[in-house]
């Protein structure tokens, strides 16, 4: 049996006639730092708030250490931490106050953790929460959520609000966290660059629906881009297996492709054009292609411009590594190509 | 010696690769010489905070060609200049940067004599070993 701390199964959620999330089927492996991206609306919290069994799921189902979301004792929810998006703490209390009205909840509290964390972020016990920045006070509730040493870590847009340098500082506790292999890490952000330095497996939801997952390093490997330029006009790209998204400035045609990377590239020469690249595909660009509808509308650029290009009508971005189970961690070492 | 890394996030070069080019840059201009130790896979990726498989990766790939070595429960090491390709791969594998330098090199309008003098003078900085 693969060991999964999270596993849910056609997991889905109406809120009267819309689908917040749509049938997802999600695996998080343990001992990894899971990135799960999608845009504003697209079913992030509440996937996490049905994983933490805050919300009713409308049909599937959702498993977090093994155990059924829906009915979490208070010991499964000592082994999980997890960090709102709003950063909430009650105003009135000191941090000091803070620390000790959270570790009665749980079980275990580690005090010089909570202090390091504290210390990391300048802050004074004795200061009262209302008081703080937000950056401050997300200090503090990361404080909080790290303190019990959770095996299973949840953090809602962990980022939002913060500064470069307690940005930072969110990475490093985030590292600091898999020290221990057995613990996870799942985190929602937007921040690419800070996902590309942490993370080793990603999720992309797309209107609730999950269009990738897959380790990062194969998430970069199965997107590939090319630039054909062309003596006239653009020609019109024939249908393209996997085609995320084309762009055409001039004379020059941009085309982004997901897992039929080969046959694309074959198909692109056969137009003839009077040069062919291919060009690298950082990993913004890369989920960008799967968040912006790129694909399906046309960039904003294009819009102010009214340009009218020769694109496909409704290309709905391909799944990746969907199919495919999430493979464990690559030892070090190992070849990986 | 040793390296002081420089990590891009957001580059269209992977967090590992840029790992694995650094230190082979470094070897190439002697910051590192055999036998000079690298960091643990661990202790790099916390102090560049990236993902220990990053480093991990970026290690794998470095001791598969033979730049670093790793020693058993002491850690990993710039390996001592081996052969490692066979001539014709190793030829091979010139070649085809040498291909991409010279079509980026035409795109840009660059002379053959400008090409060669670029590459010597970049020679100078780096220092290869003459022979």
């Amino acid at each position: 049996m693969t060991d999964n701390v999270i596993e849910t199964c056609r997991l889905t959620k109406y809120y009267g006639a819309k689908a917040a999330v749509d049938q997802l089927s999600l695996t998080v492996p343990r001992g990894s730092v899971f990135a799960f991206l999608g845009r504003n609306g697209s079913g992030k919290t509440t996937t996490i708030r049905l994983l933490l069994g805050l919300e009713t799921a409308t049909r599937g189902t959702a498993r977090v250490l093994g155990c059924d979301s829906q009915s979490l004792t208070p010991e499964m929810r000592n082994r999980i931490g997890y960090l709102t998006e709003s950063h909430f703490a009650y105003g009135w209390m000191t941090i000091d106050e803070c620390e000790r009205f959270q570790s009665g909840g749980f079980r275990q509290w580690n005090r010089e953790l909570f202090d390091a964390v504290i210390r990391h972020f300048g802050l004074a016990r004795s200061s009262r929460v209302r008081h703080l920045s937000r950056g401050e006070r997300a200090g503090v509730c990361l404080a909080m959520t790290l303190a019990p040493e959770p095996e299973l870590l949840v953090l809602d847009d962990p980022a939002l609000g913060l500064d470069p340098v307690a940005r930072r500082a969110l990475l490093e506790a985030i590292l600091f966290v898999t020290r221990d292999e057995r613990r996870t890490v799942f985190f929602s952000s937007h921040l690419l660059d800070d996902v590309e330095r942490v993370a080793d497996h990603i999720a992309i939801l797309d209107g609730g629906v999950l269009r990738v997952l897959c380790p990062a390093e194969e998430f970069r490997r199965r997107v590939g881009a090319w630039i054909v330029r062309f003596e006239g006009p653009v020609p019109q790209l024939p249908p393209l297996a996997g085609l995320l998204g084309v762009t055409c400035l001039g004379n020059e045609m941009r085309v982004t492709v997901a897992n039929e990377l080969e046959a694309a590239e074959v198909a692109l020469r056969s137009l003839s054009g009077v040069e062919i690249k291919s060009v690298p595909v950082g990993l913004d660009d890369a989920v960008v292609s799967y968040m912006d509808d790129r694909g399906r509308r046309r960039s904003l650029l294009q819009t102010i411009a009214g340009k009218t290009t020769s694109e496909p009508a409704g290309i709905s971005p391909p799944d990746v590594g969907n199919l495919t189970p999430v493979r464990g961690l690559t030892p070090p070492g190992s070849p990986n190509e | 010696m040793s390296i002081e890394f420089q990590i891009t996030p957001g580059s269209a070069t992977p967090i590992y690769r840029q790992v694995v080019d650094q230190v082979r840059l470094a070897v190439a201009a002697g910051d590192l010489s055999a036998g000079d130790p690298l960091p643990s896979v661990r202790m790099l990726a916390e102090q560049l905070v990236v993902n220990p498989n990053t480093v991990a990766r970026a290690f794998g790939d470095l001791v598969r060609d033979g730049v670093i070595e790793s020693r058993h429960g002491q850690g990993v090491f710039i390996a001592a200049k081996r052969k490692v390709f066979a001539d014709d791969e190793r030829d091979r594998r010139l070649s085809a940067v040498l291909d991409g330098l010279l079509s980026e090199a035409a795109a840009l309008d660059f002379s053959a004599a400008e090409v060669r003098a670029a590459v010597d003078r970049r020679l100078k900085e780096v220092g290869l070993r003459k022979r």
